[in-house]
């Protein structure tokens, strides 16, 4: 191989090199830095809520009729709701998961108010709820009618049961999650209320909390006059029945008003809005700088071509075959992106520093290092390809002739 | 000389339009790039209420948990205050202007059979809001100290409210149905549209402000629901509402207007004896903890600026560098090749410096194109934004004439920062020699 030759050459011209080593390196780093981010926050959308997402949806329903009553008007809808031809079944609770607002409490396994309660999502549900949400229960049993009471509107009395999740199980009672069933845990400090069944997986209504997939199930209906309902329906048949029951309900009561009807996939959509706008933004970017980068390369490599036009054609004059022509600026760029993506492989690793401890971002998977110097040095040659073949296509008699 | 060096540049520039535009391409793409990103920052980070926001102040008191500070990391008080609290303060009355205020969510009805109710949101207030946060009005004005004490059932509402209720007609005097029961409109605002909602940032920096505004005590008297945060350490002792208001829940953004320092000091002194009081209750278990922040010190503390924005900003600016050293090499590539050129100008006797001059006018000029293409692209960005984004962000998408100036002026100086090297090169070649290479 001719690298000390090239070397040399280089070495006589540094600069444009260095421009271009120096324009990969800082591509690279932000090229995997932003890889890093799109990984951790589709890591994040990926998580599975447990429900039957896209058979569901939720409405909420609004009294403000001076003779509305919150008791008679839900117990009705319930009814209906569930009469329904083409809904398996719905029931009325306080907040949706994924959606942005809802409530949460605190639960220890010691009563006393010095002790410092795990939090955790909160649903009032009825006997409806497990069927309608599509959650597996695997342990324990689900609540019965005759655990369904009205709940006061401002009270701290809290019944007697509740379900919860594996994940907040297993904070509870870290040795054994599953042991969790029967025992009893303490809300609002000293209230006991005993775990009668654990559901595999559900999420709570905030993603970016650490407690998302912590939820406790507790059997209340709500007399409020703006509430919601979850609505399951048959598969395939959500879109058809949104808009009957929105007519249905808005018929039946006129005392209210109903509104933000929304499919838990709509409500999946926004809650990740920021991630995947996010993840979109990237990918663009990513693009735009490799673009960049690649016509950076493509313009000083024909820059150099032009230039050394009558040193190639005396080498081709010389005896050099066009091949070895090509693999010169082949080679030539080669070794700059080389250096280039060790330079940017130092960059990358310090950028990631300082972005971890900033931003509390994860760490870099290690493969994508080696990956991101792999694509760069491949897209570098493939940009360097067309100058080249021009520089190697040069006649051998431009060497006769004067500039 | 100017404009004869103007004239050379755009000569220059036409002579070679393929690495003309790929330069000015280079710029507009990192121009475009880093300036959605910057705006989107510049709007989150800026100011809402530039002319007295250092007067502004909001109001914390550590009411907490003697075993568990509100928030874990950070020690910090909770930020809404509870009923009892903010009562008190309202009562004392030692700023020169106080509000206590929630928010609410309430179905309005409208007259005329036709009009179908829709639900608002409505913020809670006291008559000090208004001239606290310098809000106009288009029609009346706020209400006065009498109707907060005699819990009248009066209104001011939003622009847009008013326009789809009473068509944008000057509606006060008249009544409006809300939460069931009649208010008397008192005002209708201008145009409000802070950004970011500094006096709630609890419940979203970057929201609309609420459609309608009531008095505070007519929202507690007739137990209009709370639409906000509500946050409890302790149970609630009792039931009903009565209840509610005498717990250790808070849910009220608690803000004071003081003039001077030396207001701020009583202030804080006073707040501290107020913590020192209820100690001897019982109450304010924690140490003494009690916060005063200016508008711009709140932003900070509630991190307003979203981590994912500073680092897409991060990211984006170090995008404007590979964009630059890309145009340091073709600037290069383009000024060597010009050697014989500027020898040639050069031994009929001008001078390094018209020189220099000469091509940093050049690389001013590849700025100033890149500036325009790329405030376009960051326009085109700034959209695309909005498109991923929806409504969460349709306040934080704008570009003032701050921000073009910036973009034109950033590219510009770019472009000169990276000719500043190709032109020095360019300049410092040995002029006898070139001429005899010819």
């Amino acid at each position: 191989m001719e690298i000390g030759p090239i070397w040399r050459a280089m070495m006589r011209n540094k600069t444009g090199a260095i421009l271009i080593a120096l324009q990969i390196a800082v591509t690279m780093a932000i090229m995997v830095n932003a890889i890093s981010i799109m990984q951790e926050k589709s890591r994040m959308m990926s998580r599975p809520s447990g429900l039957d997402e896209h058979n569901l949806f939720t409405i909420q329903s609004v009294g403000f009729a001076d003779d509305f009553n919150e008791r008679v008007t839900i117990e009705e809808d319930l009814a209906a709701l569930r009469a329904m031809p083409g809904v398996v079944n719905a029931f009325q609770t306080n907040a949706i998961p994924l959606s942005g607002s809802g409530w949460s409490m605190g639960l220890q396994t010691e009563p006393g108010a010095e002790i410092d309660g795990t939090g955790v999502g909160l649903y009032f549900v009825d006997e409806h709820a497990l069927d309608t949400y599509g959650v597996n229960l695997i342990a324990g049993e689900n609540f019965s009618p005759t655990d369904i009471t009205w709940r006061e509107l401002v009270t701290n009395v809290w019944p007697g049961k509740t379900i919860l999740t594996v994940a907040m199980a297993e904070t509870l009672f870290p040795d054994d999650a599953m042991s969790a069933l029967g025992k009893t845990v303490y809300i609002n400090d000293t209230q006991p209320i005993t775990v009668t069944g654990i559901i595999e997986k559900m999420q709570g209504s905030w993603p970016s909390w650490d407690g998302f997939e912590r939820v406790m199930l507790v059997p209340h209906l709500l007399p409020w006059e703006d509430t919601q309902y979850l609505i399951r329906t048959e598969p395939g048949m959500r879109d058809e029945l949104m808009p009957q029951v929105e007519e249905m309900l808005a018929e039946t009561n006129k005392g209210r008003i109903v509104r933000r009807m929304r499919s838990m996939d709509e409500i999946r959509e926004r809650a990740y809005r920021d991630e995947s706008s996010m993840i979109k933004i990237l990918t663009f970017t990513i693009a735009l700088l490799v673009a960049v980068t690649s016509l950076g390369i493509v313009g000083l490599a024909s820059f150099s071509v032009n230039r050394r036009t009558k040193q190639i054609g005396t080498r081709r004059a010389l005896g050099a075959t066009r091949v070895a022509i090509l693999r010169y600026f082949m080679t030539e760029n080669f070794i700059i992106s080389l250096l280039g993506v060790s330079l940017g492989a130092a960059l990358t690793i310090g950028l990631n520093i300082l972005m971890i401890e900033t931003f509390a971002l994860t760490r870099i998977a290690w493969y994508l290092v080696p990956a991101a110097m792999l694509i760069l040095l491949g897209i570098g040659q493939a940009a360097v390809l067309g100058p080249a073949r021009r520089a190697s296509s040069v006649p051998p008699a431009v060497a006769t002739r004067t500039v | 000389m100017f404009s004869y060096y103007l004239k050379l540049g755009l000569l220059s520039i036409r002579r070679n339009p393929l690495m003309t535009t790929l330069m000015i391409a280079a710029i507009a793409v990192g121009i475009g790039a880093s300036m959605s990103i910057i705006t989107v920052n510049y709007v989150m980070s800026g100011n809402p209420i530039p002319q007295k926001s250092d007067q502004l102040f909001h109001v914390q008191l550590d009411s907490w948990d003697p075993n568990n500070p509100n928030d874990d990391g950070s020690f910090d008080p909770p930020d809404q205050m509870t009923y009892t609290d903010a009562m008190a303060l309202m009562k004392a009355g030692k700023a020169y202007r106080q509000i206590a205020s929630n928010k609410s969510s309430m179905v309005l009805v409208p007259q005329g059979d036709d009009e179908r109710p829709f639900s608002i949101l409505s913020r809670n207030t006291w008559a000090d809001f208004f001239p606290m946060f310098d809000l106009q009005f288009i029609y009346g004005s706020g209400w006065d100290d009498a109707a907060d004490y005699n819990m009248e059932r009066v209104t001011v509402l939003s622009k847009e409210t008013n326009e789809r209720v009473f068509g944008g007609e000057n509606s006060v005097g008249r009544t409006v149905r809300l939460a069931g029961m009649d208010f008397q409109v008192v005002g209708v605002l201008d145009e409000f549209h802070p950004v970011p909602k500094f006096y709630d940032v609890t419940n979203g920096a970057f929201n609309e402000p609420e459609e309608v505004y009531i008095p505070f005590n007519v929202g507690i008297e007739y137990e209009i629901p709370r639409a906000g945060n509500t946050n409890c350490w302790k149970p609630i002792d009792g039931e009903g509402f009565e209840a509610f208001l005498n717990s250790e829940c808070a849910f009220i953004q608690f803000w004071a207007e003081l003039r001077s320092d030396e207001e701020e000091q009583e202030y804080m002194d006073f707040l501290n004896a107020y913590a020192e009081q209820q100690k001897e209750f019982g109450r304010f278990p924690r140490p003494l903890n009690n916060r005063l922040n200016d508008v711009m010190e709140w932003m900070e503390d509630q991190e307003v600026v979203e981590d994912d924005a500073r680092v897409m900003l991060g990211l984006s600016l170090l995008f404007l560098v590979v964009c630059l050293l890309n145009t340091i090499g073709l600037l290069l590539a383009k000024y060597l090749g010009k050697s014989s050129e500027i020898s040639l100008r050069r031994a009929l006797g001008a001078s390094r410096s018209a020189l220099f001059v000469q091509h940093m006018i050049e690389s001013g000029l590849i700025g100033l194109g890149g500036g325009i293409f790329g405030l376009a692209l960051a326009w085109l960005g700034l959209r695309g934004i909005e498109m991923l984004f929806g409504d969460m962000v349709e306040n934080l998408v704008g570009m003032d004439w701050v921000m073009v100036l910036t973009a034109i002026g950033l590219a510009i100086l770019s472009a000169l920062l990276a000719g500043l090297y190709p032109t020095w090169r360019a300049c410092s070649i040995s002029t006898a020699k070139q001429l005899k290479l010819q």
